[in-house]
């Protein structure tokens, strides 16, 4: 342990520890525009600076580990003059007017202007040149609001392994972004918006498309649905002042009722939906991998695996199986690992599934045609925007979702509306894509695709409830960037035998980092899984590009400890207990999992992609 | 292979073309695969390869050495050094620290640029000469100076370069090692 005074209070910290997260443990906040908790600190803001006895110069308390005896002040004259010089600079070159920005009332550097109480920038000077890149399906970016800070850098480099962004030329010249100062289109981005969504300023966002929404709202002919992502619940209160982990589903549906949509469904229905389709699938691997039995999947139609995947030899359905909800990991797998491709699960996401079902199962219940019904999507992402683009996803004959709003953009219209947040009753989803069960929630956390097709698949598989605690399955929960399970399966119904005494070997990764992690240890061979589950964002969706900032671990634990709970209180706890889902089967996809026309809406194929 | 030896003048790069020259970029990457830190002297080798930095060089720089294809270009575009404009057989540069400029460094610098018809930057149509600006190259008492590739030239008067670069283009100069090549 080291022992150091802060503002001549005692503290002791281990080695390591810096100035910055020292000051915490004694209930000093230092403001920053770079840092990122758990990266390496570039010390690139200098807003954090300090006094240091005995050192001449201010130090970056970001990057400077505490030392034996250190005495640091934090509130100093020179330190406050010093900061505010700082962020004067900053402004004079900050190119964006904060009544018209984006991230008005959500700026930090608005913030920290305010708080250091800067009432005139006293240098003159040129600003950052504005260039606007709209490149990209899902993220913009405006170089004249950057104020270099590298936040997105780092999330871009360490956090998720894509390098997209990086500082291009030199002193004022600086852009940060692709190469070359291209446009992001023009480098391997897999749109999963983690820099949106660790930027400051205003100088990386979602593409609002909001207006669109309004749009499909006011003309009367549409039959406009909206779906909202399981991690949507827990962190949309966020934008109205709750805090983090509060979970709004009820709230959540009535403002949504208000907002004008013609029926408010629920992603977790085609998330359970994926459970049922994803596991048989796992099955079918599993089946194909480890010696054939003769029989079919369970008591569902088994077609033959030419109708299942585009690839028709079983040996290109090879074991680790991945899962495939998070748009962000398959851009990554296409563009790093192609060579994976195989290995993704067929199954489309549940925003995607959601679409092609509410185009045609639901379009027909009412008499519509699928052009006739519009379907939003609500998602804590942004790499979603990109994937309802792709153009193979036109299962129903039209667009299959038509626009996607972030959990952000949401709390904007629901301002914009004037809806009174708090004030609103708790509300049902709609039927019949309303209804869910917890395994659909916790698709919300990272671990919980897992869980929730483990839960599915032992029962499909032994007949038996899952004999964890509450379901559980605690190895893949929590924040671990990598976490591994073994389960044991004994007591196979006799369809199964060739299951008897093995061993399921499972992994789950967040954060794109992590994923390449388990990826290298299997293609070194150190690793054999059966299945893996991979989320772009670090937490799962419920850490999301898209979702309310600012999203740290803390924000992050309390999210998914509040997606558990609303899992806890579902009735059906099982995605193959989904009355709703069971009646789509017997009434739609009448030939079952994996069958003709669950392969024409509800599964998909990948495209390998050139990284450079 | 030694770093030196691939620094050590390409003779016969100038005349290959732009494929034979890739393959020579593959050797390279083979040994500089796995060594850490890399990429710096993997650039500079491939500018002496190529001349400049194609956009493919770096491509394929960037996947042998698994850096992303920003990261690579960020640190072309930090140093100087790097260019991704093709570069001419020779490099011009002339001298505009202080003591040059005072001593007509700029009537040299406008003179090149008339003779060789391009911008300081730029490569002549003939891929014969580039054109560079130098500050102070630590010969201020030869001033004004030019520098042709690794030749120092001294107290340099406009007229006189006509009959410097011919040298140059004929291939004579820069087969002695003289830096004695000035007047």
């Amino acid at each position: 342990m080291i022992s150091l005074t802060i503002n001549n209070n005692p503290v002791e910290v281990s080695e390591g520890t810096t100035i910055l997260d020292a000051a915490k443990l004694c209930g000093m906040r230092i403001p920053t525009l770079c840092y990122v908790e758990g990266l390496k600190a570039v010390g690139a803001c200098r807003v954090c600076v300090v006094e240091v006895k005995g050192a001449r110069n201010l130090i970056a308390s970001c990057s400077m580990p505490a030392t034996e005896g250190m005495e640091v002040l934090t509130n100093t004259r020179r330190v406050r003059e010093a900061r505010r010089t700082v962020v004067e600079l900053l402004l004079s070159e900050h190119n964006g007017e904060c009544q018209t920005c984006e991230r008005n009332e959500d700026c930090e550097l608005q913030a920290l202007a305010a708080e250091l109480g800067i009432r005139e920038i006293s240098y003159v000077g040129e600003k950052t040149r504005r260039r606007i890149d709209t490149s990209t399906p899902a993220l913009v970016r405006d170089l004249g609001k950057c104020i270099k800070c590298r936040r997105c850098v780092s999330v871009c480099l360490e956090t998720q392994h894509v390098g997209a962004l990086f500082p291009q030329n030199r002193g004022f010249e600086t852009v940060i972004g692709p190469a070359f100062c291209h446009d992001l289109n023009t480098v391997a981005c897999v749109q999963c918006g983690q820099c949106a969504a660790v930027c400051p300023v205003g100088a990386i966002i979602e593409k609002d498309q909001i207006e669109d929404v309004w749009k499909a709202l006011d003309k009367p002919d549409n039959h406009v649905v909206v779906q909202t992502a399981p991690a949507i619940r827990a962190a949309l209160g966020e934008c109205f002042g709750y805090p983090p982990g509060t979970l709004v589903t009820g709230k959540m549906v009535a403002a949504l009722r208000r907002l004008g949509f013609h029926a408010v469904f629920d992603t977790n229905f085609t998330a359970d939906l994926t459970i049922i389709e994803e596991s048989n699938e796992l099955l079918m691997r599993l089946k194909a991998g480890l010696g054939a039995g003769d029989s079919g999947l369970g008591k569902t139609t088994s077609p033959s695996p030419e109708s299942r995947t585009p690839n028709p030899e079983p040996r290109f359905s090879p074991l680790p199986m991945f899962t495939s909800c998070s748009p962000g990991w398959i851009k990554f797998l296409e563009y790093f690992h192609p060579d994976l491709i195989p290995n993704l699960s067929t199954c489309k996401s549940p925003q995607q599934m959601f679409g092609a079902v509410a185009k045609t199962y639901y379009a027909s219940k009412l008499g519509k045609r699928p052009e006739q019904i519009v379907v939003v999507s609500i998602m804590p992402c942004t790499a979603k925007k990109s994937e309802c683009q792709r153009p193979e996803m036109d299962a129903s004959g039209t667009r299959d979702v038509d626009v996607v709003l972030t959990t952000r953009e949401l709390g904007k219209m629901i301002h914009a509306a004037g809806i009174d947040f708090d004030a609103l009753p708790d509300e049902e989803m709609d039927a019949p894509l309303g209804l869910s069960s917890g395994a659909a929630d916790i698709f919300a956390n990272t671990g919980g695709v897992m869980e929730a097709a483990i839960r599915t698949a032992y029962e499909v598989v032994t007949g038996r409830e899952l004999p964890l605690k509450g379901l559980h399955v605690a190895p893949i929960a929590g924040l671990s960037g990598v976490k591994e399970a073994s389960l044991k399966i004994e007591g196979v119904k006799p369809e199964w035998k060739f299951l008897e005494g093995v061993t399921l070997e499972v992994a789950v990764a967040h954060g794109l980092g992590n994923a390449e992690q388990v990826i290298s240890s299997i293609k070194s061979g150190e690793k054999q899984y059966h299945f893996v589950e991979v989320m772009a964002c670090p937490g799962g969706c419920i850490g999301g590009g898209g979702q309310p900032r600012y999203t740290n671990n803390k924000v992050r634990q309390a999210r998914i400890e509040a997606i558990y709970r609303e899992d806890e209180g579902k009735k059906f706890r099982k995605s193959h207990e989904n009355p709703a889902v069971m009646q789509l089967y017997a009434d739609f996809l009448t030939d079952g999992p994996l069958g003709h026309r669950s392969h024409e809406l509800l599964h998909t194929s990948y495209t390998p992609r050139d990284k450079a | 292979m030694p770093f030196s030896t691939y620094l050590s003048k390409c003779p016969d790069c100038h005349e290959a073309t732009e494929e034979e020259l890739m393959v020579r970029l593959d050797d390279v990457l083979a040994d500089y695969t796995q060594v850490p830190g890399a990429l710096i002297p993997v650039l500079q080798i491939t500018q002496a390869i190529f001349g400049y930095l194609p956009e493919t060089a770096l491509k394929k720089i960037a996947l042998s050495l698994g850096k992303s294809y920003s990261e690579v270009a960020g640190v072309v575009g930090f140093y100087s050094f790097f260019t991704t404009v093709p570069r001419g057989k020779h490099l011009v540069r002339v001298c505009l620290g202080t003591a040059c400029y005072v001593r007509g460094g700029k009537e040299v610098l406008a003179a090149s640029k008339d003779l060789l018809r391009i911008e300081v930057g730029e490569t002549s149509s003939d891929r014969m000469f580039s054109l560079d600006v130098g500050r102070c190259f630590g010969a201020c008492g030869l001033a004004p100076v030019i520098m042709i590739d690794d030749d120092v030239h001294q107290r340099v008067r406009p007229a006189q370069l006509p009959k410097i670069l011919d040298r140059y283009r004929d291939n004579s100069a820069t087969d002695d090692n003289g830096n004695g090549e000035s007047d």
